[in-house]
């Protein structure tokens, strides 16, 4: 990655003390990775079993045809609401899930309720009805259902969907919400005591080493020519919250614990939304003269390039937005897709011979996906900060 | 996923691979050219290979 070369080769710090603080540098990766994989093995001792009726329906869960690989890759990509890790056949045949239950928030007809997920003991066919103050509810393909008064069980028509259920107003912490905000207290912690240490010296140690570079980077590099030296103070702090979020949650999503934050469409509608609301908020005369009344062109044609200039305002975030959410998408699909050829050949291969393969892609794969990590969190911030310099500019009149 | 989709899908592809060579080729000429403005034409370059990406993905999307 030659950005990224260049921001390490470039940054006055890492020149001074190259070796202390590139031994640095490998310390915090090394413990960082520690402490991802001590959690994940912390968490599985933590299994919640599941010893209700619905148990036999369940028992025959693995994963083995192709069919039964894509549902579950699906399952994946969707947000859930419960944190789960991975599940396995014990010795009886039973089907153990291990992670861990989230909270669920609903506002019902008969006001907000809470209650946690395991409630539904892994349910997700809409059979395991909880009842929770008067109100029946039931988790179907990740949402949450009540139920109409009187009814015991959900009943579906042809197409799947819930006939005597509406859908209730959902604000649990899904595993999605709780990994943004485990992104952003890490962020939190992480830039506090970067911001900190400038009030007593100069060069920040420690972490702060590796933040620094970076910060400068999006300062000088992104926002700085994007939007111009007289405005680009003012949006640097949107550009660099953004940037740090996006690749954060990214390379969240390339650990085991199985998050995928950015690639929830809500997730990445919501940082678009900050982008539209932020450039058409701090436009200018200039900016606006240019959508509704184009000047420098004939009268029909400004008639004609308004509309098209002011759908224009809403194609640049949307694009944003279904840029990051197919890129990450696709990255978990497609690596995913891989790992599982170590089930789909293992008929034609042998066990190990699959495995050996699906791992030795994947892996290939997952260090194709850091870079598109940090691609994407600078490809968001590039033309976040591109719009915002469209819309700030002044022109000169001609 | 019905035919018309997958060879709509199929297209879109088609589409976005000629356009991502024709950037690609581009820079690749100009860096050629000029080899002191790597970094300007890189950042140039990724920039429209974005948007690009953004257009097939959302037709893609729609599509879906």
């Amino acid at each position: 990655m030659p950005i990224f070369a260049k921001i390490l080769t470039k940054s006055p710090l890492l020149k001074g003390a190259q070796m202390k603080s590139r031994n640095l540098f490998l310390k915090t990766l090394f413990f960082s990775l520690a402490l991802a994989f001590s959690s994940t093995s912390l968490w599985a001792t933590d299994p919640v079993k599941s010893d209700e009726p619905t148990h036999e329906e369940l028992a025959d869960q693995s994963v083995s045809t192709e069919e039964q690989i894509s549902e579950y890759i699906a399952h994946h990509i969707k947000d859930a609401h419960d944190f789960h890790l991975f599940s396995y056949n014990d010795a009886s045949g039973h089907r153990n899930h291990i992670g861990f239950p989230l909270p669920v928030i609903v506002y019902t007809s008969q006001g907000v309720r809470f209650f946690m997920s395991s409630e539904f003991h892994h349910d997700d066919s809409g059979h395991q009805v909880v009842e929770s103050d008067g109100v029946s509810l039931a988790k179907y393909h990740e949402k949450i259902y009540e139920l109409n008064a009187e009814e015991q069980a959900l009943s579906f028509d042809e197409a799947h969907h819930p006939t005597n259920a509406h859908e209730v107003i959902d604000l649990s912490i899904t595993k999605s919400v709780f990994g943004f905000l485990m992104v952003s207290l890490l962020m939190l912690i992480a830039f506090r005591s970067l911001a900190k240490q400038y009030k007593k010296r100069a060069v920040p140690t420690g972490f702060g080493r590796v933040l620094e570079p970076l910060v400068v980077y999006v300062r000088d590099e992104i926002a700085r020519p994007n939007i111009g030296e007289k405005h680009y103070k003012k949006f640097t702090g949107f550009l660099l919250t953004v940037f740090f979020f996006i690749w954060t949650s990214n390379l969240l999503g390339l650990t085991p614990l199985g998050f995928n934050i950015t690639g929830q469409l809500s997730v990445t509608f919501s940082l678009a939304l900050f982008t539209y609301i932020i450039t058409q908020f701090s436009a200018n005369k200039d900016y606006w003269k240019h959508i509704f009344w184009m000047p420098g062109v004939p009268v029909l044609m400004k008639v004609i390039l308004a509309p098209i200039e002011l759908l224009g305002t809403l194609t640049k975030p949307f694009s944003l937005m279904i840029r990051l959410f197919a890129n990450i998408s696709a990255g978990h699909i497609v690596v995913m897709s891989l790992l599982s050829l170590a089930i789909i050949m293992k008929g034609s291969m042998g066990a190990s011979g699959a495995t050996i393969l699906a791992l030795g892609l994947s892996f290939f794969l997952t260090l194709i996906e850091l870079l598109v990590a940090f691609l994407q969190a600078y490809i968001f911030t590039m033309l976040s900060a591109l719009f915002i310099g469209m819309a700030v500019q002044e022109h000169e009149h001609h | 996923m019905t035919v018309p989709n997958l060879v709509g899908a199929g297209l879109i592809v088609i589409g976005a691979g000629i356009g991502l060579g024709q950037i690609g080729r581009g820079a690749m000429e100009g860096i050629a050219r000029q080899p002191e403005a790597t970094g300007k034409i890189q950042t140039a370059m990724i920039i429209i290979a974005a948007l690009l990406e953004g257009l097939a993905f959302g037709s893609l999307f729609l599509g879906k």
